[in-house]
């Protein structure tokens, strides 16, 4: 679903974010991008969504390398996918339906194919009760969740978070992970960027661990992809990976 | 998307506008009024034009020609020149004035009797004074007449004095140019205004319009609400327009009758007719349609989510 080769990402400032970060993510897999702060897992989650574009290396999501999309073509590829951000990027002056419909709205569904998609969204999270509400009268794990719906409410194949539970306390946050979970659960291919290892640690989910830019390991290591990337790529951060917990001294 | 979707998508996108603009009363009636004040000038002066119009066809209609005929000519003559002319398709009628008769009252009119005794010729001509047809009532159609008039035997000099005639139409056509002029750069205007407004519209907004293309707007989608605003300003513009022309045609149209009565004359101010009214709602309109469709495609291209 997802193919970083040899991803290079250098931000106008001079700032190298990605150093060569080579990674493959199966359909319908759970994948946590880890590591410090600064590590580069934003901006790989802004490669996919085509926020950014790489300096050196191809990104592939979907069978596509994302450099043949033109700009025109980036609104499609946007609506195929869902995105959830750590501020929820709510619309504060529509209410809680107008905001999770917009998706919706932007394919052009009819009225009531929208209603019924969107009454279903939100009770998917749960939150169907509130949906004449506007944003800033919910919780922030409520507007966490009006987030997850309006990312799922046009059933994309991938769906990919940034800090999902940066401002929930710990509960809260893992109620928030079990919410992906059930999504992954049907199909959906997931990835997640989070520094929050305590809250992954609970979860039997793959890791890829970033740091200063390049893949510093993964755990617990994944067997069907360690060896097909080595198959493809005898590279050092694969076998690094294949090891299991990241090695002290990774070569960058 | 099926048409239905559609057609109410864009109904729910107008409408949404609407209510966007009126949630903020102050700031649209400002930029509304500006609009108003803007395109009511141009419609000001062409008010005034099409009055001057309507008011000189009646005065276009009064020019006749004096034709003098040879004194050495008989009165038959004249009267046949004068049956001659009655024949043309462009001359309306025609008033013989002979000689003898244009004496006899200036006689009795002047109080010169015994000064004319002492004259031994008549010194008038007899003299035809002729009518053009109201489509021949055109400063070319006079000239054009006079020369023909001037071809035929006996006839001395033509005098027609249409050089008022073409100065007043010179005069107006200057003032349609002014109006034309002006609405031009009112118009521009209008268009810059509302495109103003739509770029602050657009950079308070510039949140929304990032998450809307982070879930996967295209620019035409951002675009819309923001189109739909201009279309409203517009609309609000090109009324207050035509409320502020026939406000001031209705303060001015009393005493403009009473004017026109001193003088004789039946005239009244005629304010802006429907096909003028509609035009100026369409144009006005247009322009705002135009001003925010240039700001927001520019404005919207360059917020970029990050
Ligand atoms: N838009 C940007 N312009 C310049 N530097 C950036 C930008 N975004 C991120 N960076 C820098 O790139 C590095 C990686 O950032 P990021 O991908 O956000 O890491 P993380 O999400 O793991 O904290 C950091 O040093 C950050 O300062
Ligand atoms: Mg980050």
């Amino acid at each position: 679903m997802i193919r970083f080769d040899q991803v290079h990402k250098r931000y106008a400032n001079g700032r190298e974010a990605l150093a060569g970060v080579t990674l493959n993510i199966a359909s319908g897999e759970m994948v946590f991008l880890t590591g410090h702060s600064g590590a580069g897992k934003s901006s790989i989650l802004k490669l996919i969504a085509l926020i950014e574009r790489p300096t050196r290396g191809q990104v592939w999501v979907d069978t596509q390398n994302t450099a043949t999309i033109r700009p025109r073509g980036i609104p499609e590829f946007r609506s195929r996918l869902g995105v959830v951000f750590q501020d929820h990027k709510l619309i504060v002056d529509r209410s809680v339906a107008e905001n999770v419909a917009l998706p919706l709205i932007i394919a052009g569904l009819s009225q009531r194919e929208i209603d019924k998609r969107v009454r279903a969204a939100l009770d998917q999270v749960g939150l169907l009760d509130k949906d004449k509400l506007r944003p800033l009268e919910l919780s922030t794990g409520e507007q966490q969740r009006i987030g997850i719906a309006r990312a799922v409410v046009a059933k994309p194949k991938l769906l990919i978070a940034d800090e999902p539970t940066g401002n929930l306390d710990p509960e809260l946050a893992l109620e928030i992970i079990q919410l992906f979970k059930r999504f992954n659960d049907v199909g959906v291919t997931v990835v997640i960027a989070s520094h929050d290892v305590h809250l992954i640690d609970h979860l039997n989910a793959r890791r890829i661990v970033l740091g200063e830019g390049r893949v510093t390991g993964e755990a617990p290591p994944h067997a069907a992809q360690a060896a097909a990337q080595a198959a493809s790529h005898a590279s050092l951060h694969t076998a690094s990976s294949a090891a299991g917990r990241p090695p002290a001294g990774t070569p960058r | 998307m099926s048409v239905e979707a559609y057609f109410t998508r864009h109904a729910q996108t107008l409408l949404g506008s609407l209510g966007r603009l009126v949630s903020t009363p102050f700031a649209s009636a400002m930029t509304i009024t500006v609009i108003g004040i803007a395109l009511s000038l141009p419609l000001y002066l062409n008010v005034f034009l099409q009055n001057a119009r309507i008011a000189t066809e009646n005065w276009n209609q009064a020019f006749d020609l004096s034709v003098y005929i040879d004194k050495k000519a008989s009165a038959t003559r004249t009267s046949l020149i004068a049956q001659q002319f009655r024949a043309r398709s462009d001359v309306a009628s025609v008033r013989v004035i002979l000689a003898a008769a244009a004496l006899a009252e200036f006689r009795s009119s002047s109080g010169f009797g015994a000064a004319l005794d002492a004259l031994r010729d008549n010194p008038l001509p007899d003299t035809l004074i002729v009518t053009p047809t109201l489509s021949a009532s055109t400063p070319e159609g006079g000239a054009a007449l006079k020369s023909a008039l001037a071809q035929v035997p006996d006839v001395e000099t033509v005098a027609l004095d249409t050089d008022w005639v073409k100065r007043l139409y010179s005069l107006l056509d200057i003032l349609r140019r002014v109006v034309l002029i002006t609405a031009g750069l009112l118009g521009l205007g209008v268009a810059l205004v509302v495109g103003n407004t739509i770029r602050l519209d657009i950079l308070n907004r510039r949140m929304e319009i990032e998450v809307m293309k982070l879930v996967g707007a295209t620019d035409a989608f951002a675009r819309r609400p923001f189109l739909y605003s201009g279309v409203w300003y517009g609309l609000g513009g090109g009324l207050m327009a035509l409320g502020l022309v026939e406000v001031g045609v209705l303060a001015l149209s009393n005493s403009v009758t009473r004017l026109a009565t001193l003088y004789g004359s039946s005239f009244h101010l005629a304010g802006v007719n429907f096909g003028t009214g509609l035009a100026v709602l369409m144009g006005s309109v247009f322009l705002s349609w135009l001003g925010s469709w240039t700001a927001a495609t520019h404005h919207i291209k360059a917020i970029e989510p990050s």
